[in-house]
């Protein structure tokens, strides 16, 4: 947990961001290599492909917001020491849970009424599923990444569930989901791109309340004096089961508010693969970003260039999209392997 | 196998556990070590096992010098020591234990070794069953398992690290005709303590360590006195004793036929009451029963019998932030394993203690924080990270934090580790709180320390209190008495 906590100077960051660069780099290449593809075109084309024009930057917006969201709320859990693996059944259990709220809304007369509502019932279903996995931790004495990547499977089942059996299109329930809602529903958006600005609000806004409530509150301090030392925190009057349901809480509104904007602003109907992975994604985030609130929007930013950038590759150079994913997988594997060898060095330096 | 021991030395940092120590042993004996926590027993059969490596000295095997570094090498010499905590596999079977390090090859031959195990088994009279998982034996039987493993290793010098606490009286007669039997077969047996009636029982030599160093060595027959003047040193005259509030306060604390399970003798039904401003302290070797006692009275372990009162009202069964809230205080041992949070800073350490509300105000915690490191002399700032404190000055903020008026105070070693300096300190802080009327109930392994600060004892032995005396009442030698077990 405490892998990156020190604070390092500039200097060191910067020769560790090298090395992690470097690594990175030379990772990929050697797959890229190895798959028969010239490196450097493949480099090229993920970058124009994620940021070559104004619509594919709306693009990558539309998948950074639920990332951050997603990783917002891992900020809480993480800050309490709990692994919530959970998070991305808590996407699907706001996206559901949004759902039915739009589904009820349907025949309603006042559309944005339901919009807000579909966001409350995110949070709600999100958070629930989250308190779920907080109660078998604390009541069931299940660890929390048992417990919530069950959690993944049911919430995954249940949405299977639901598009084949009672939300299911009329006539035939199929893979490509429920219904599509009424554009009166849709989350509105501007420029000719599919950009949502309330999403982006809601997403800025989340990352100013985490930074609030985890540097000025006494929840926040509450939360990392349990994270480090539970024992400790409950002599010092602190009850860490509370605390628990508390940051799970958080936790799964805000993956519960992904889930939402999944549905109110991406896909407009409930599909299988809600999630689009981007709970395991935002785990990934929040490791590298050193568990800070303000390193997070930064690294999800950039995961959400891979991921819409490598949506080109398959077409221009006939290779697999599957490459942000090993860009991904690389940059963690090298960032562990910087912090750990550098650990490892500086033991060295003290037996010797 | 004969073992020498030239000038060993093994330094912590700048505390020398042992301190040049020349010891011979011989083959086919049992040979005590005997000496009080921190002697330096355990230190100095971790060097002979492999487990620990010494910075200084030689080992001679037969008169010949052998270096190794690693358990698994000593095993090899013939050298194997049974743990005070058993290094076994909980969740695995007897027989899988049995095996473990014995067993090579592709090809598990489980029917040959079920046989030897029963086989060495009854030569000894112990009883184990195979398929047992070893989670569900007693540390009896645990240590029958790791002794029959260990012999069948080919093991012929035999170290056990105080293998008599926390074990039934009848486990103890079948490991100790198991010893003599080894023993005669010509097996050398180190037999390290701190209960004296055990090693005067068993053994047919007996060197004392205190501090690090040989005290004194001696054959049979033994002479107790002398052996625990060796151990606590000469100065065992009756200590100055200081006038003490001590009958008329009103009770703070009151333990009714209290009984508990848990550490390793757990706590046998016990009669105690603490009045206001009295100090009490708790004598015993490590793991008798004071750290249980000390937990129940904070309401962090609950009672199998009896009841607990705080200042009259009944709090049995209760958890411990409700005893907070009655003003019991408890301080533990582990500072920064139970008492701090690492990572966070001394001024994260006194937020915490802000009345409740949604925002923290930074800048009084902040006040907070320099104002104790002031008062209490912590050398560090307020954003200094607990974990990068001293031993002494994590000790020191932990007493910063406490509250100002607390009704109780339950000390686990209040100054284990700290230099004298910080010694004094700590007392001179927690006699003030004694005076204002808080009465202190502290544990320490230093007998001297007791009997200079508290003006009532009692001393523990496996789980027992077996006296319960005012300090000017008793003398030190007869508590040491009790302490191993021969009051």
């Amino acid at each position: 947990m405490h892998l990156f906590l020190e604070n390092s100077r500039p200097k060191e960051l910067l020769i560790k961001v090298f090395f992690i660069a470097g690594g990175v780099f030379c990772l990929t290449s050697l797959v890229l290599l190895v798959a028969g593809a010239p490196p450097w075109p493949a480099f090229y084309h993920l970058f124009v492909g994620a940021l070559g024009s104004w619509s594919k930057l709306a693009q990558v917006l539309m998948v950074w917001i639920p990332l951050t969201l997603c990783a917002c709320g891992l900020l809480y859990s993480f800050r309490i020491g709990l692994w919530n693996i959970g998070v991305e059944g808590q996407v699907v259990a706001g996206a559901i849970a949004s759902t039915a709220v739009l589904r009820f809304g349907v025949e309603s007369g006042s559309p944005s009424l339901m919009i807000v509502m579909a966001f409350a019932g995110g949070i709600l279903g999100g958070s629930a599923w989250a308190i779920l996995a907080g109660f078998l931790k604390t009541k069931g004495g299940v660890n929390e990444i048992f417990g919530g990547l069950g959690l993944n499977f049911v919430a995954q089942g249940i949405t299977l569930w639901l598009i084949f059996g009672p939300w299911k299109r009329p006539g035939v329930g199929s893979m490509s989901g429920t219904e599509l809602f009424p554009e009166s529903l849709w989350l509105p958006t501007f420029l000719s791109a599919r950009l949502s600005p309330a999403g982006l609000v809601l997403t800025v806004l989340a990352l100013v309340a985490a930074a609030w409530v985890l540097n000025r509150t006494r929840l926040g301090l509450a939360l990392k004096g349990i994270g480090s030392n539970p024992k400790a925190a409950y002599l010092h009057g602190l009850n860490p089961s509370t605390y628990f349901i508390l940051a799970m809480g958080l936790a799964g509104g805000c993956a519960g508010l992904a889930g939402a904007f999944q549905v109110t602003g991406v896909y407009h109907r409930l599909i299988p693969v809600i999630s689009s992975n981007y709970g395991y994604l935002a785990l990934l985030v929040v490791m590298l970003a050193n568990y800070r609130v303000w390193g997070s929007p930064w690294i999800a930013f950039f995961f959400a260039c891979l991921n819409v950038g490598s949506i080109q590759l398959p077409i221009v150079l006939k290779l697999d999209s599957s490459l942000s994913g090993i860009i991904q997988g690389a940059l963690v594997l090298t960032t562990l392997l910087v912090y750990g060898l550098r650990s490892a060095g500086s033991r060295l330096k003290l037996r010797g | 196998m004969r073992i020498t021991l030239r000038d060993i030395r093994k330094q912590y940092g700048k505390v020398n556990a042992n301190d040049g120590i020349d010891l011979e042993i011989t083959e086919g004996s049992i040979h005590g070590i005997l000496g009080e926590n921190g002697a330096g027993k355990s230190t100095l059969m971790k060097v002979l096992a492999g487990y620990t490596v010494k910075t200084s000295g030689k080992i001679l095997i037969n008169g010949r010098p052998a270096e190794y570094d690693h358990p698994s090498q000593a095993t090899r010499l013939g050298i194997g020591m049974l743990y005070q905590d058993p290094l076994d596999f909980p969740p695995l079977t007897v027989l899988e234990n049995f095996m473990m390090g014995l067993d090579r090859g592709l090809v598990s031959r489980e029917e040959a070794y079920r046989l030897r195990l029963r086989e060495m088994a009854d030569h000894f009279g112990f009883h184990l069953d195979p398929d047992t998982a070893v989670e569900r034996l007693t540390v009896g039987e645990r240590q029958q398992l790791e002794l029959v493993r260990l012999l069948a290793l080919g093991v012929e010098v035999l170290i056990l690290d105080e293998p008599t606490t926390g074990i039934s009286s009848l486990q103890k007669q079948a490991l100790f005709s198991a010893l003599r039997k080894l023993a005669r077969e010509g097996k050398t047996i180190l037999l390290v303590s701190h209960k004296l009636e055990d090693v005067e029982a068993l053994c047919d030599r007996i060197t004392v360590l205190r501090r690090g160093r040989v005290e004194g060595s001696m054959v049979l027959p033994f002479e107790g006195g002398r052996l625990l003047a060796w151990m606590f040193g000469n100065e065992l005259a009756p200590p100055p004793c200081f006038e003490r509030r001590t009958e008329e306060g009103a009770p703070t604390l009151a333990m009714e036929e209290v009984s508990a399970l848990g550490g390793r003798a757990g706590l046998s039904p016990c009669q105690v009451a603490v009045r206001q401003g009295e100090v009490v302290g708790l004598a015993g070797l490590e793991g008798s029963g004071q750290g249980l006692f000390l937990r129940l009275a904070g309401g962090l372990e609950k009672p199998e019998t009896g009841k607990i009162r705080v200042a009259e009202e009944d709090m049995t069964g209760k958890d411990h932030h409700a005893y907070r809230a009655k003003g019991v205080t408890f301080l533990p041992a582990g500072r920064l394993e139970e008492g701090l949070m690492p990572g966070l800073t001394i001024t994260e350490h006194f937020a915490l203690q802000q009345p409740k509300g949604i925002v923290i105000h930074w800048p009084k915690a902040w006040e907070m924080a320099q104002q104790g490191i002031g008062r209490f002399r912590i050398r560090g700032s307020p954003h200094s990270a607990a974990e990068s404190l001293s031993g002494g000055n994590q000790q020191r903020l932990l007493l910063a934090l406490l509250p100002a008026n607390p009704l109780l105070l339950l000390l686990e070693h209040p100054t284990r580790g700290l230099d004298m300096d910080s010694v004094r300190w700590v007392w001179e802080k927690l006699m003030a709180y004694a005076a204002q009327g808080t009465s202190i109930v502290f544990s320490s392994a230093e007998l001297d320390e007791i009997f200079q600060m508290a003006g009532r004892v009692l001393v523990f032995f496996n789980g027992v209190v077996v006296k319960n005396v005012r300090t000017c009442d008793t003398t030190m030698e007869e508590l040491a008495k009790a302490i191993a077990g021969k009051g």
